[in-house]
């Protein structure tokens, strides 16, 4: 399964949700597919994607956000696994694309190489809605349903180790950033009408 | 505890009087009752963290999505937060009000304390982060008040420094 033929059958879906990637392939990916102001490509501090994700979630809880991450991201903050699961926010989607690689610095095998299983760290954090796929319809399917789902999901896509020929994306970082912001004002409404 | 509880009863009134709405926190002894406060809060959205990096993440996730936060963290959570700090706060330019223990600082008893204590101080400024120490009780609403307002026109980190005059009393 290629990440990037992932992010193409969940483009649609992502269309109401705030969305944080990681850098490098799936940031790249996601935005040759076409850039919107909802999504957010996190350049750096790696392992911090999902942390991002938790903020928004928890500050705007009518809000859909889905954070795209990878499996080096994820074991830089495994610790942050069990802090989703403490808060468990049902808003929240977290896709991890695993191709057992540090990609883009080199393709060096991560720890989920080995045998690392994060789809069964996550559920040993908490996060009882974790599990692994490795075809496309079943992503696609899994990716949807915990985006529209009520409660905190975590999706791990075994995917290949290819990624994008070139890295570059015509958008600055701060561009990016305060463009996000912008989308994030207003906080939707609550749908049952209740104070917020 | 000789932890004072009044005097962090006061730091946590000036955060809330400073508009924070998102706490993220691991615990240390100095800030038992800054927490427990939070905790009791029902306003509050507290977020206790397994290590104090994602405290930068969560609260540039708060910030985008419009509300003020503060990391409350011992002076070993900077430490392990740089990372964060720089990657993710500065690169983004990102405000973020650090609350930070002043532990091994003069006064010191915990020997285990006292290699963080040395380097809190040249850490913030090699991060060129403005720093002030929160030390008379009269005066905390109002720095409290001023690290907000700064970080949030700088679009930067701001630190304010938990001292052990303030944090701590002696038992009566």
């Amino acid at each position: 399964m290629e990440r990037s033929r992932c992010l193409e059958a969940i483009y649609d879906e992502l269309a109401d949700c705030a969305v944080v990637t990681i850098m490098g392939a799936v940031a790249v990916e996601l935005y040759s597919l076409g850039h919107r102001p909802n999504f957010f490509y996190l350049e750096h501090a790696m392992g911090l994607a999902s942390s991002m994700g938790l903020g928004i979630a928890l500050s705007q809880p009518q809000r859909k956000v889905v954070v795209l991450d990878g499996d080096g991201s994820v074991l830089m903050n495994l610790g942050g696994l069990t802090t989703l699961a403490r808060y468990a926010p049902g808003n929240l989607t977290h896709i991890v694309f695993d191709n057992q690689s540090l990609l883009s610095v080199g393709g060096f095998p991560t720890a989920t190489a080995t045998g690392s299983d994060l789809a069964g760290i996550a559920r040993a954090a908490g996060i009882a809605n974790a599990r692994t796929v490795t075809d496309l319809e079943d992503f696609r399917e899994a990716a949807v349903a915990a985006i529209r789902g009520p409660e905190l999901a975590c999706l791990v896509a075994k995917v290949e180790a290819v990624g994008p020929k070139s890295f570059h994306m015509d958008l600055h970082m701060l561009e990016n950033r305060f463009e996000f912001q912008r989308y994030l004002r207003p906080e939707p409404p609550d749908p049952q009408g209740a104070p917020p | 505890m000789p932890v004072s509880e009044r005097h962090s009863k006061l730091v946590y009134d000036a955060l809330v009087a400073a508009g924070v709405e998102v706490v993220s926190a691991l615990p240390e002894t100095w800030l038992v009752h800054l927490i427990r406060l939070a905790e009791d809060d029902p306003e509050m959205i507290l977020v206790r963290l397994a290590k104090e990096e994602e405290g930068v993440g969560v609260s540039a996730g708060a910030h985008l999505a419009g509300r003020r936060s503060a990391m409350l963290m011992q002076n070993h959570g900077l430490l392990q937060s740089v990372n964060g700090i720089v990657s993710l706060a500065q690169l983004y330019k990102i405000p973020l009000l650090l609350v930070i223990s002043d532990r091994g600082h003069l006064g010191e008893p915990d020997p285990w304390q006292t290699e963080g204590g040395k380097t809190t101080r040249p850490i913030l400024d090699a991060l060129g982060i403005v720093t002030d120490e929160l030390r008379d009780p009269a005066m905390v609403q109002l720095q409290v008040a001023r690290g907000m307002t700064l970080t949030q026109a700088s679009l930067h980190p701001v630190a304010l420094l938990l001292t052990r005059d303030l944090m701590w009393e002696a038992l009566a």
